[in-house]
Order: C-alpha cells, then structure tokens, then sequence
C-alpha cells in the first residue's frame, strides 16, 4: 500500500509554486500537511501526476495581529495554532476548535490551508472559520481574490477553489466587545471527527440583546453549513432557555447528516441540537450578558 | 487541470538525492519521491524499530521525532526529510542502558507485545525529556493518537507517570 508514482516538486517561493500549479498539463496537488492527502495516495484513492511540495514556503507559516483580527498564513501548523496566545485571545472560537483536531502527531503536520482546501464536512476548523465569518486569500500568476467563507465550499470535499490557486492567508475578524463564541462536538474518541457538532459565534448590545448569531454545523451534510432558520429566532432577543432549545431544534432539523457505521442520521441530529443548546448557553454566558 | 495518466503508464520513477540526519548519523540516499519515510526507515536504513500498521495516519505506530516533533512517518515521504532531523525509537538506548521511559515501560508492564511501543515512546519521549509535569489526563489526552491493542492504556499510563516523577 504504497503511493502510484508521481513526480516531486519543493518550490522554494510562492512565485515558483504559483508557476507550477498554473501548468494544466499535468495532473497536480499541492502537498501541504499531507495528513489527508498521503493516506488518500496510501489508499489509492488519489494519484496525482506530480505533487507540488509548499512545505518549503515558510513566509506562509505566521499568524500577524492586525487591528480589526487576526491573519493566518496558510501553511500555519494546527499546533502553531492551537499555542498562539493571539488566536486565544482575538479569535478563541478557532483556540476551542483546533484543540478537537486529531492528535499532537497530526496536528504538528496539518496546516490551517490544508484542512481549509480539503474540506471535510466532519472537520472543526473550516466549520470555526465559517462561524466566524473568515475571509480566505487566494493567489494564482494571474492575481490575487478574497473569497468569503460563505462562498468557499461547494459540496463534498470540493471548494471553489481554481485548480490553479493557492490558498495563502485566512482573516478572523476578531471577537467584537459583548461577543461569545463556543465550539462543542462529541466523538466517541478523543481526537476522532465528530459524529455531530457545532460553533456558534453571538454577538449583544450594552442591553443584552442578540445583535448577531452565527450557528454553523458539523458533519450536518456534505459540506460546512450554517443555520439560518435558528439564527433567525436568535437576533433580536434576548437569549433564555426556551429560546435557546428551540433555536438548537430549528438547527438540528435544518441538517442533513448522513446515516453511517459511527451513528444513524437521526441520532447525528439529536447530537447536533444538544451541541447547539450547550454552544448558545456558553456563547452567551461567554459574551458576559 | 490535464486529464491524470493511469499511474502504469508513467515515466519511469526519477530519484531524488536525500541527506537526512536519523539518529545523529547522516545518510544520503536515493530516493523515489514516493517512497514513505516508515518504509525508508525500515527497509532503507534497516531501522527496523519504527512498526508501521495502517499506513493511514491512524495507529501512531509508526511515530518518530521529525525535527524533535512527533509525526507519523506513514504520512510523510522520505524526500520530505530531505535536511532534517529524524528521531527513532533506536536512539532512546545508549551505551546498552535503557532510556528512563524505555526502563520505566519494562518496570510498570506497559507493554504486552510491543507493536504499539516505539510508536508509544517516540510520542512521549519529548514530554518527558522536557521535564514538564503532566496530569495524568494529560497523558492520556498525549497517546490519544496511539492505539494499543493488547496491553490496554492504565499501565502505559502508570509507565509514563514513573517515568516523569522517578
Ligand atoms: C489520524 C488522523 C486524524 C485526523 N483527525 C482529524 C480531526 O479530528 N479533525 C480534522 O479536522 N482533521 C483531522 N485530520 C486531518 C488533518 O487535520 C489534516 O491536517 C487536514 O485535514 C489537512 O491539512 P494538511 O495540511 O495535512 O493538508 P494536505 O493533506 O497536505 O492537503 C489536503 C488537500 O488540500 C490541498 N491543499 C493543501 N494546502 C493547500 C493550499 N495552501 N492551497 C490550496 N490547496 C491546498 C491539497 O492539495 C489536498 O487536496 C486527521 C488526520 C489524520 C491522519
Ligand atoms: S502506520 Fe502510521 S499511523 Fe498507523
Ligand atoms: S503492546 Fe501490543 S499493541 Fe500495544
């Protein structure tokens, strides 16, 4: 069980990997982490032609304050994320999220672009990242575009992504005064993906009142999801029990999980409402309302 | 994005020039780019303590210091180490005398068959040489990515407890 062959290729700068990928003559992936793209090549289930190595692009490894959040270059290791003091502080929805990602083995390879690009319904940090309204930076020869978050993933394990760009920053604005965020999920193991979870991020005003709710779900369906029809009951009021049992309903009937060995898809929706009600109970005694 | 060759069709392999330092030694080596580092390892070097079992990502059998970091050398190429440093379960024993956790795994029966064990030491070697003090819940939560199937984990535990309060 082995990788098909396929030609190797470690650019030392962005410019010559943007070149790279910009040849469609060739079958190409982009080798970041490698923790979900080698078992795919171990398994035969991917076999690129040439594999285009970005581990040597160390100018994108960084995460830099800016005044209104926080940019994240994107070959950013999982455990460079989960130990910056800045990502806790400006961003702790994503701190919350990264620390449910795999184990110290995996998370000292995977990168923040790689988990982003490989977009795993299951997986914490694009659903983090989609709850907080992250904005993605993608670089090819012809230019660079910023690509919100919403308009990121299209349906399973696909992105809009060109075949010819690299991902290189992600944006997190960071946590308003009055805001609270929470990332719950529950596996039967620590470290697996989630059988059903969820990140919310709240916003008040001085009154106490819901300014803003971003519910967004994992594993609900084949890609990252918000939930509109239980942000909906959210803004505007403030938040009680009631409301907040009923909001996690309307989020767990509006996924669309899918039936499997880990959990049938109706227990994968009563996992998502309870992870709702306990991310809006913590949110919004996070926001300090 | 061209349409893939089958990969029976391709061009033969082009081997890449490899200097990797694995256990204070360097070696250079030839490699084909798809060789994965466990099977460089193995069956290049013939360091045969680094076990491979799901050539997945998801055992940590195969765990080594990369650059004093533990990963999995299933889901790294050998030509990814190419100016690295590599850390296997070899270098623990110096001078024919065990490393404290290697004594201590021996001491508190933390291993049945030892298939899980290099990939068990190489994962909490670098906690325990740091000498940081850890809960056991931490512990538990630094093999969560290791799984052992015979000894089961309380006295992998205790082994590791011994090994950071001896
Ligand atoms: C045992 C195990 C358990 C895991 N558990 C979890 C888990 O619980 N939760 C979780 O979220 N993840 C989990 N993962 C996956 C892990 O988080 C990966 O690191 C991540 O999904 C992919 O990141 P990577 O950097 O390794 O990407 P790679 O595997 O290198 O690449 C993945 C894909 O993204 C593309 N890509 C990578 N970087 C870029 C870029 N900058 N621009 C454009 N395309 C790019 C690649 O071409 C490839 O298609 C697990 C992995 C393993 C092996
Ligand atoms: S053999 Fe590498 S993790 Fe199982
Ligand atoms: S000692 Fe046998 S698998 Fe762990």
């Amino acid at each position: 069980m082995k990788p098909a062959s396929f030609e190797y290729v470690a650019p030392a700068t962005v410019p010559e990997a943007l070149h790279l990928l910009a040849d469609d003559t060739v079958d190409s992936k982009v080798l970041a982490g490698g923790q979900s793209l080698i078992p795919l090549m171990n398994l035969r289930l991917a076999a690129p032609e040439r594999l285009i190595d970005i581990n040597n692009l160390r100018d994108l490894a960084y995460i830099r304050d800016d005044i209104n959040g926080l940019h994240i270059g994107a070959m950013t290791r999982h455990t460079d994320v989960l130990a910056s003091t800045s990502v806790r502080q400006m961003t702790p929805l994503l701190h919350e999220a990264a620390g449910f990602v795999a184990h110290s083995q995996v998370r000292n390879r995977g990168t923040l672009g790689g988990t982003l690009a490989h977009a795993d319904a299951a997986a914490e940090i694009p659903v983090a990242l989609l709850a907080s309204n992250a904005v993605i930076t993608a670089r090819s020869i012809e230019g660079e575009r910023q690509i919100s978050v919403e308009d990121f993933f299209q349906g399973y394990f696909s992105t809009t992504l060109r075949a010819d760009e690299l991902i290189v920053d992600v944006f997190l604005p960071a946590m308003p005064p009055h805001g609270g965020s929470a990332f719950n999920e529950f596996s039967r193991r620590r470290g697996d993906y989630a059988i059903g979870g969820a990140a919310v991020v709240l916003v008040f005003d001085d009154q106490g009142i819901c300014e803003s709710a971003r519910v967004a779900l994992l594993a609900a369906g084949p890609q990252p999801v918000r939930a509109p029809a239980s942000e909906g009951l959210l803004v505007g009021h403030r938040l009680d029990g009631e409301l907040i049992l009923a909001a996690a309903k309307a989020a767990a009937s509006s996924a669309n999980p899918v039936t499997s060995i880990h959990g049938s898809a109706e227990y994968r929706r009563a996992v998502i409402e309870e992870m709702v009600a306990r991310g809006l109970r913590e949110a919004t005694q996070r926001a300090g309302v | 994005m061209g349409c893939a060759k089958p990969p029976n069709e391709r061009e033969s392999k082009i081997m890449v020039k490899v200097t990797i330092e694995i256990n204070d030694v360097v070696h250079d080596a030839d490699v084909d780019p798809r060789l994965l580092l466990c099977d460089f390892l193995r069956h290049d070097v013939r360091l045969t303590g680094t076990h491979v079992g799901c050539e997945q990502g998801s055992c940590g059998a195969c765990t080594v210091l990369f650059d004093e970091l533990p990963v999995r050398s299933c889901t790294m190429l050998a030509v990814q180490a190419d100016g690295h440093a590599v850390r296997t379960v070899e270098s623990l024993a110096r001078d024919g005398g065990l490393s404290k956790l290697q004594q201590s795994f021996t001491d508190c029966h933390a291993l049945q068959c030892g298939f899980c064990t290099p990939g068990m030491l190489m994962t909490l070697t670098p906690l325990v040489e740091s000498g940081q003090r850890l809960s056991d819940a931490e512990i538990r939560e630094a093999i969560s990515g290791n799984l052992c199937r015979c000894t089961g984990y309380q006295q992998i535990v205790d082994a590791t407890r011994h090994a950071l309060d001896g």
